[in-house]
Order: C-alpha cells, then structure tokens, then sequence
C-alpha cells in the first residue's frame, strides 16, 4: 500500500501544528466560533448532538494493521471505545474533546493518517471498490487512481471553497461496488478497442434531497489524461456552480439545469483550453503509484483447502459464513474475507478498540498486514490462504465480528441518525437493529437471498437510502418519527433511484411493513435466484403497494 | 411554555444545560425550568453572553413538558442530546443517572 514520502509527511505534519494553533485560537477566544468552523471542518471536526465528532480519512479504504491499531488506541484513549465505519470508507468517533483533537490528529499522523478534507465544500476523500486488487474480475487496480486524485485534490488552491462538497469514487471491475455513478465523479476503470487503460466518467451523481443517477460525459478518458479532465469538470463546475443555495449547490444541479450536452460540452472546452501537458500523468509517475498496490508475493497454493471442506460439512454456521462473507480471489489458494460490522442487534459499522485489535492482529498474521473499509461499513481481510480460513474464522467468531450476513437482509447500511447526528430527523440504527432481529443471520435470510436494506435518518440520505433495493428515510412528523420505504434503487453498474411506496410507516409498524415487502417479493420471484431488484424490475411497484396498503393496511400515517 | 437553555460546552462538546445561578451542568435535572417570556429572555442573554466569552457553543431555547411527575424536552431530539444515544444505554448522561430518562416514562405510559 501506498508510503508517505518526505512531501506528504511535512504536509500532514505542517496541518496538525496549524490545527492545534487554531485549537489554541480557539480555546482562548481570540477566533470566535465563525471564525473558527471552517477551519474545524476542514479537519473533520463537527459538533453533533452529543458531542464534537471527529471523522477520520482511510482513503480509498484501505490500511494496515498499525493504522488500526492507532484508530482502536485512539477509540480507547480519546474516546468511548468504540468509532463507527462510514459509508465513505472512513472512521468517525462521536465522542473527542475539542481540546484533545490536535493529539488525536498527531497520533494519526504518526501513522501517515489524517482528517483533512473529510469535511468542508472540497474534494473529500477518494473511495473506490473495498475489493479493490485482489478481486477475480477486476479490470486494473482503482487504488492507485485513487491515491494520484488524493494528491491532487489535497489543499488544492483553486478547489479549496467550492460551492459545495466534492465526492469522487473509482471503480475497477465490471461489478460496480463503488456505487460510482452516486458520486459527483464516478470514475470506472475500461479498456478501448486498442486495449488501452482509460476510465468512462460519470458527472453529477448524487443522492442527498435531490437523487441522482451519475451522467455519462465521456466514454473513454486515456489514463494520462484523468487530472486534466478532472480540473476541467472541477473548473466548470466550481466556476458556474450555484453559491446562493446550499441545497441547489452540488454539480447535479448544475448538470441538470445545464443539461447533459451542455455540461458535456462546457467540460470538453475546459479540457481542451487546459494547458495539456502541465497536469498528463507520466507513465513512470503512475507505474510509481502503482507498484505501491502491487499484489503482494503470495506463496502458491492449492486451490481448494481440504481442511475447509471438511469443516463446512459439519458445521453449518461456519458453511453459512463461507457462503456469504468469503469472496474468491485473483489468486488461486486465498479468499478475500469480509468481517461483519452487522451483528445482531448492533450498530452497523461499529467497532470497539478490542475488535480493531483482533482484526488487525489478523491482518497481521494472515493477511498481508493489510485491511480495507467497504462503504458498506464493514471490514475486509483482502488476502486470506484457504487453509487458514478456519483460524480466521475461529477469531472473528471469538470476537462478534463472523455474523454470516454480508450482502444479505441483515447486511444493512444505516446513517448514525437521531441518536448521534445533529441534522437527523429520525433514528436509524434502532430500525436497523430490529430488521436484523427479525430476519436473522439464519435459514430465514438465506432463502430471502442477497438484499440490499439501506436506511438513513434524513433527507441528506447518508445511509444510501436512494439507492437501496429497499430503502428506509426516517423522517419526523408531528413530533413523531415516521419512516418512508422506496424500493427498486441500486448503487451497481445498474443504478438506479428507488421509487416511494406511498405514505410512510410509524416506528413501531416499519419492520412488519419491510416485512411485507419482503413476503412480496419472495412470491413474486421466479425462482430464488431471481435478486429482488430483478423482480422490482420485472413486476414494478404495483404489487408491493397493494400488500402495503390494501391487504395489510399497515400504513397508519 | 416552560423551557430551559441548552449548548454544547466549547471545550469537550457536551451538552450543558443553563442552571438557575447563571452557571452549566451537564446533568438536566440541574437545569433551571423557565416558565415565562421575561426569564426566558434573560437566559438567553445569559446563554449569549456565555458564549461571547467562549465557554459554550450556541445556546438555544427548548421546550419543555411534564411527563410522568417531571419536567423532559419535548423534542426527540432533545430528550436524546439530554439523556444519550438511545441505542448505548451505556454512554452519555444516562450512564451517569443524569437523564431525564424519556425511554422509560415512555414504556410506563405505554
């Protein structure tokens, strides 16, 4: 994975001196608190409900095992020892004292990780595919893409107060699992007829009050050429973007009321007035970056593990697990593991100081020293031999963190919501945990197959809800929570927005109605390995409003 | 409307609550519970003049209303900045007793 050099570490090291002078400022009130949130945010600091909170950067998702150690110490001594895995591949802690931020961004940065631009009308943080180089589909890796966009994007002078937040998402396999075209830039690694490496760019995804599918504004960018196109977009829109209304701001809005050709058309002529060889990556600068990714030396192995056989037909949870949360590999002999966040009954995306221990203790010893974030908030052992998935599983097990859930009902992403957030309107963890309640990590929720709940506590829609195959937006009314279900979204290379089923459902009625939609879809299906969004699809809304509405007459709002 | 003034201390972030002497506590049953305009007027002076002098961030007025023989905010939101997430019964005041513990006069009423 990537190393800071001499630029980076004088870079972050610079930003936590000035942090902690601006803390100081602060604290003494020489800056008033105007003076001083822009500053705070730049760093990742909010205020929420309870307390500041302090969102730390894991760009692209991925890390190794010092880094999350130095997140689970930070947890245990600036926090409550605990911080919860974003949907932006970041870690978020609810809980630090203004005055201990400088320390905790020092620690960080003793370990080349840091918050900047994690908040803030910039360029945030760059995600890309959690399975990102050790996936057997996988055009190129995203990753070094990525890290070039960070150093770009980092401080850039001229993008520094954009009209509003910049999001931008790299995705390098056929299967989108970036939710790409979500993002204000989303970037899918292709190869031309001539077999050279380039990326198809989407433009104005978004989801937010006003969801978005990504445009398409190019069809083939060469690989030299992504920072000069990326500047001609970022130029255009942050030239003509809207500044008087924060939620009319994003470069969506610009594309929609520009138009698709328009924009297009704006960014071709940015692109082309640029001077062009001032930003073209060098071969050698990007096979610099790239060697950085380079899949590790793994040992050959057998492709198949007898141990791991014979265990799965005697232990039906350890089966279950491997069903769901063991991906194959580009090489033959390892397994890419995903650790779930989801347990029964959690927060999703939580994680205590003694998880991120476990987990990167495992990384360690059985996984190339090496751990990536998924933006479905949970984590990944990217680099598993066969023979030791036992072990692995034996100490996630131990730990809470085997629930054989991933990609299923219980798999749900969900915002903080109302019990953390200061913008939430409704919660949303209590919602999720009662949904996995209720569908289990057992026979239940395998027949039901892979499912994609998605829930947020707001119209911001942190927890993806657009883009759920069900979706949950908890909204207040009245004083009371009452939560509206849209089904039909998709965040893959198949994305789509998921449509309102009608009136909303109280707290107490949500789960049985998500229920019936569920039972619904499991009639309707023409077999079971037909996914719920191919039934959607295929038998649209009307059926699911009739057992919402009619037959159940489950709504009370 | 009865009420009371609330921000987040500067300093750590908590929430604080304006108590009858001019000062903050964290803890809600401190506060003090204001009944009329003129008081509320004066404790967002107060609350103000708090946080030109940097210790609190943004104080705000929020309602109040007697709920099983005590006073708690009226807004979720504010029942849940006064008491703690109400997922991790084990964080935030309601670790400390300092709640005005919502989720249970809630399950005694229902």
């Amino acid at each position: 994975m990537y190393r800071y050099d001499e630029f980076d570490a004088a870079f972050v090291s610079a930003r936590v001196s000035q942090f902690r002078d601006q803390v100081d400022r602060r604290l003494t009130g020489e800056l008033t608190e105007e003076q001083f949130r822009p500053h705070r945010l730049m760093n990742g600091l909010y205020l929420q409900l309870h307390s500041y909170m302090l969102r730390v950067a894991v760009p692209y998702g991925t890390m190794n095992s010092m880094q999350l150690r130095k997140l689970a110490e930070i947890a245990r001594t600036y926090d409550r020892g605990y911080g919860h895995f974003t949907t932006r591949q970041n870690i978020q802690y609810n809980w630090p004292a203004l005055k201990d931020t400088p320390d905790i961004l020092e620690a960080l940065s003793s370990v080349e990780m840091h918050a900047i631009q994690t908040s803030g009308n910039c360029i945030r943080n760059v995600t890309a595919d959690h399975f990102a180089g050790v996936t057997a589909d996988e055009i190129a890796d995203p990753r070094p893409y990525g890290e070039i966009l960070r150093q770009w994007s980092s401080m850039h002078p001229e993008f520094t107060f954009l009209p509003r937040k910049f999001k931008i998402a790299v995705n390098g396999a056929p299967h989108d699992r970036a939710a790409i075209q979500a993002h204000d830039i989303g970037l899918q690694i292709v190869h031309n007829e001539a077999g050279e490496l380039g990326f198809i760019v989407y433009v104005g995804g978004g989801l937010g009050r006003t969801p978005f599918v990504g445009k398409k504004v190019r069809g083939f960018l060469p690989e030299r050429d992504l920072l000069s196109y990326c500047e001609a977009i970022l130029r255009v829109y942050n030239l003509e973007g809207r500044r008087d209304n924060k939620y009319k701001a994003r470069i969506k809005i610009l594309l929609h009321e520009k138009g698709l050709e328009g924009l297009t058309k704006a960014v071709e002529d940015e692109f082309a007035a640029l001077d062009q060889d001032a930003l073209r990556l060098p071969q050698s600068e990007i096979e610099r970056i790239r060697a950085y990714f380079a899949l590790p030396d793994l040992a050959p192995r057998p492709s198949e593990s007898a141990r791991v056989t014979r265990r799965r037909g005697k232990d039906s949870r350890f089966d279950a697990f491997c069903r769901t949360n063991v991906t194959p590999h580009r090489a033959p002999g390892y397994a890419i593991v995903t650790v779930s966040l989801k347990p029964l009954g959690g927060a999703p995306g939580d994680a205590s100081a003694e998880q991120m221990d476990a987990v990167a203790d495992l990384a360690e010893d059985y996984s190339q020293d090496e751990i990536r974030v998924s933006h479905e908030q949970n984590l990944i052992l990217p680099y598993v031999a066969l023979d030791d998935l036992n072990a692995v599983y034996d100490r996630l097990a131990s730990m809470g963190l085997a629930t054989p859930n991933a990609g299923l009902v219980s798999d749900i992403i969900a915002c903080p919501g109302l019990d953390y957030c200061a913008l939430a309107t409704a919660r949303s963890i209590p919602i999720a945990q009662r949904l996995a309640q209720r569908f289990g990590d057992g026979a239940r929720s395998r027949e039901i197959g892979p499912l994609k709940i998605k829930i947020s506590g707001c119209i911001n829609a942190c927890g993806h809800h657009h883009v759920g195959h069900i979706g949950i937006l908890g909204l207040e009314r009245a004083g009371e929570e009452t939560y509206q279900i849209t089904l039909g979204g998709s965040g893959d290379e198949t994305a789509s927005i998921g449509q309102i089923t009608g009136p909303g459902f109280s707290s107490e009625t949500i789960v049985d109605a998500i229920d019936t939609v569920i039972e619904t879809y499991m009639g309707q299906r023409t077999s079971a390995e037909e996914g719920f969004l191919q039934t959607y699809r295929r038998i649209g809304m009307a059926p699911f409003k009739e057992a919402l509405y009619e037959r159940n007459a489950g709504s009370d709002i | 409307m009865d009420g009371m003034i609330t921000a987040n201390r500067l300093s750590d972030g908590l929430v604080v609550f304006l108590d009858g002497n001019g000062g903050w506590t964290e803890d809600f049953h401190a506060g003090a519970v204001l009944a009329d305009a003129a008081a509320k007027a004066a404790a967002l002076a107060t609350g103000a003049a708090s946080a030109a002098a940097n210790e609190v961030v943004e104080p705000y007025w929020i309602d109040l209303e007697p709920r099983g023989g005590r006073y708690v905010p009226k807004a979720l939101r504010e029942a849940i900045r006064a008491s703690g997430p109400t997922t991790r019964r084990d964080l935030g005041k309601q670790a400390q007793g300092q709640a005005p513990d919502f989720l249970k006069i809630a399950a005694a009423e229902a």
